[in-house]
């Protein structure tokens, strides 16, 4: 729908949105962190892709440099292209990127509690979205309607727009900032971890709008977690990531039940519990994410690999591609 | 909300007797002498016993203390032993002077320190972040007297354009203003910096941009509101010194002021004038910071849930 609304349907083939060789740094005095380390991955229209790894893998990264909400002085974007319908984000001016956000490109953060803001009631802030990018004039009524039609669709009552965030939970704040981020029917949802700020129960009912919102709306998402069960349940393609690179990009499928994966996602899946198997302990991934100032030279999982060689120390590991199933370790290289 | 003004205005009753209480003890500690100072150093000494006793001056001071509380209930505060004039007149002479200094300085240290301090905020580290942090410090340094000096010297001696002393008009409340106004906007300066500075780290600023709003109304609407609360605290604790009234300025400038009348009064031991002074300062401080109060429950909502709570 949002398609038609803004006339510009990009054409059949062109993905939606395409990140290219991405590499972002956040330099303080002290040092430079290196966060996003050159990853790629595409994601056509009503797809979701699943950007999957422990904090600090550069997931959150990612979602701010599409943005371009990086912090302004510590964040850069040192390289690559993130091209949204064709067009270069990294290359437009704050005036433009202002018209993206939001309406285009929408975001739901992590953290609820402290998304909105708690001077202002959530009405207000619902409508804002509107008001931005209110283009086409509507009236006062239509956009307060509009509102109400929002607080409907994400499950709150509208009669209480005019109550204030700290009147509300958790669970339902992050309706409000889901409402906040479908306001205008943007064609592209990034969603930040939105349910881990969540306990359980209410994590299932914020999946659960999310995803008959996104069926709804026709939107793509970018779900962005460390919980494997939520990518299961919401997504078409994963990316995992590690230490601020992809290092196994394929289907839901080539990566649940496909037969090679990176060592890192065997250690992830083995970290989760399995109804069906008897284990005493869970299996943790030894070690620790390395210091993102000081990457290892060769493979970034080499220094916790059990099947790292001297090859992975040194060299950049190589890649396994079998129909759209990437895989960046040495493991599966065809020996020459 | 009401219920919680009533509430605040019935604190004010033990707050008036304990502030005479402490006022009334200070100056029994030092000597003084009524009937001299009503009568003068030639009268007789039976005459000045006379009056002393008179005045009640020989009594206990528990019984001059609740006299004086029991008279306060009746809205007298006494005549003055210098002069023979009813306190709460003298002290309402001055008032009006201590206001408009008062008034006048606080906004101009509001105005500025806040300006000033969002953009030291917005553009920390920058230029304008330490040129902003800079005058604060200088500001803050420079005591009263040598900034109204200096800018008597400049503006109405060496260029004539505003008067250096009286209150016979707006102009010549300017100089005054801006002298006392120094230290106000140096303080405002640093208070909304640090303020802001802590605002404009927060999600809600992050999901304000990432809505597609303009920067300077993310700063105005969304951070500037939420950074405003230590900002009036200190707005209010400014006013709230300065209806004390500013002894230097005050003289610097030759205002009539409260300041100097209450210098005035406690050189001359004239009791019932400092006393008399104190107390209306004090319930007008006590009400500022009611205002202040109030405007957080108009700012935050949820101290507004809070007191209508109470």
């Amino acid at each position: 729908m949002a398609k038609e609304l803004n006339g510009r349907a990009p054409d059949a083939g062109t993905p939606l949105l395409e990140v290219k060789d991405l590499e972002v740094v956040y330099k303080t005095d002290e040092n430079v962190i290196h966060a996003v380390n050159g990853i790629s991955f595409s994601l056509n229209e009503r797809e979701t892709i699943g950007l999957v790894g422990e904090t600090g893998a550069g997931k959150s990264t990612t979602a701010l440099s599409i943005l371009r909400l990086l912090p302004e002085r510590t964040g850069h974007i040192t390289n690559g292209e993130i091209l949204f319908r064709g067009e270069n984000l990294l290359k437009k001016n704050p005036a433009e990127i202002r018209l993206v956000r939001g309406a285009e490109i929408s975001i739901i953060f992590q953290d609820p509690m402290t998304a909105l803001n708690p001077v202002l009631t959530v009405g207000s802030q619902v409508r804002e979205s509107l008001e931005i990018h209110n283009y086409d004039n509507k009236s006062h009524e239509e956009l307060d309607a509009r509102v109400d039609e929002l607080f409907n669709l994400v499950g709150i009552p509208a009669d209480r727009k005019k109550e204030y965030p700290h009147q509300f939970s958790g669970g339902m704040k992050q309706r409000i900032v889901i409402a906040i981020a479908l306001a205008c029917q943007p064609q592209l949802l990034i969603a930040d971890e939105p349910t881990t700020a969540l306990d359980v129960t209410i994590q299932a009912q914020v999946l659960m709008l999310m995803e008959e919102l996104k069926k709804k709306l026709g939107t793509s998402m970018i779900m962005i977690t460390h919980d494997l069960g939520v990518v299961a349940e919401t997504c078409d393609k994963v990316a995992v990531m590690y230490a601020g690179e992809i290092v196994e990009y394929g289907s839901l499928k080539d990566i649940f039940s496909g037969e090679k994966h990176h060592p890192y996602t065997v250690g992830l899946f083995q970290a989760i519990p399995n109804l069906d198997v008897k284990t005493d302990r869970l299996q943790p991934i030894d070690g620790l994410m390395p210091d993102p100032a000081a990457l290892p030279p060769g493979c970034k999982f080499s220094p916790r690999c059990p099947h790292c060689t001297e090859q992975c120390r040194s060299g950049i590991p190589s890649l396994y591609e079998n129909e759209g199933h990437r895989i960046f370790c040495n493991l599966y290289a065809e020996r020459e | 909300m009401g219920k919680y003004v009533l509430k605040r205005l019935l604190a004010l009753i033990p707050t008036i007797l304990i502030i005479v209480f402490v006022v009334y003890f200070i100056m029994e500690l030092t000597p003084s002498d009524p009937g001299t100072l009503i009568l003068g150093q030639n009268a007789s000494a039976e005459a000045i016993a006379a009056k002393n006793a008179e005045l009640g001056y020989n009594d206990p001071f528990f019984v001059r203390y609740f006299k004086y509380i029991l008279n306060l209930c009746k809205g007298d505060l006494g005549v003055s032993w210098t002069n023979n004039k009813p306190v709460f007149d003298l002290v309402m002479a001055r008032f009006p002077v201590t206001i408009i200094l008062a008034a006048g300085a606080t906004l101009i240290g509001v105005v500025f320190g806040v300006l000033l301090g969002v953009l030291a905020a917005v553009k920390q580290y920058s230029g304008w972040d330490i040129a902003g942090t800079s005058l604060a410090m200088i500001l803050a340094s420079f005591p009263a007297f040598w900034i109204g000096m200096m800018l008597i010297i400049l503006f109405s001696l060496k260029l004539g354009w505003l008067p250096s002393y009286g209150t016979d008009s707006f102009k010549s409340y300017i100089l005054p203003w801006f002298t006392t106004a120094c230290g106000f906007v140096a303080s405002q300066l640093r208070m909304t910096r640090t303020s802001m500075l802590e605002c404009i780290r927060m999600d809600y600023i992050r999901t304000a941009r990432a809505k597609g709003q303009k920067e300077r109304i993310v700063i105005y609407r969304h951070a500037l509101r939420n950074a405003l609360l230590p900002v009036i605290t200190i707005m209010g604790m400014n006013f709230g010194a300065m209806l004390g009234g500013t002894v230097t300025v005050e003289t610097v400038f030759t205002l009539n002021g409260v300041g100097t009348l209450l210098l005035a009064s406690i050189r001359s031991k004239d009791i019932p004038v400092v006393v008399g002074a104190i107390v209306i300062i004090a319930v007008c401080y006590t009400l500022v910071m009611l205002v202040v109060d109030i405007a957080y429950a108009f700012i935050d909502p949820q101290i507004k849930a809070r007191y209508l709570k109470k």
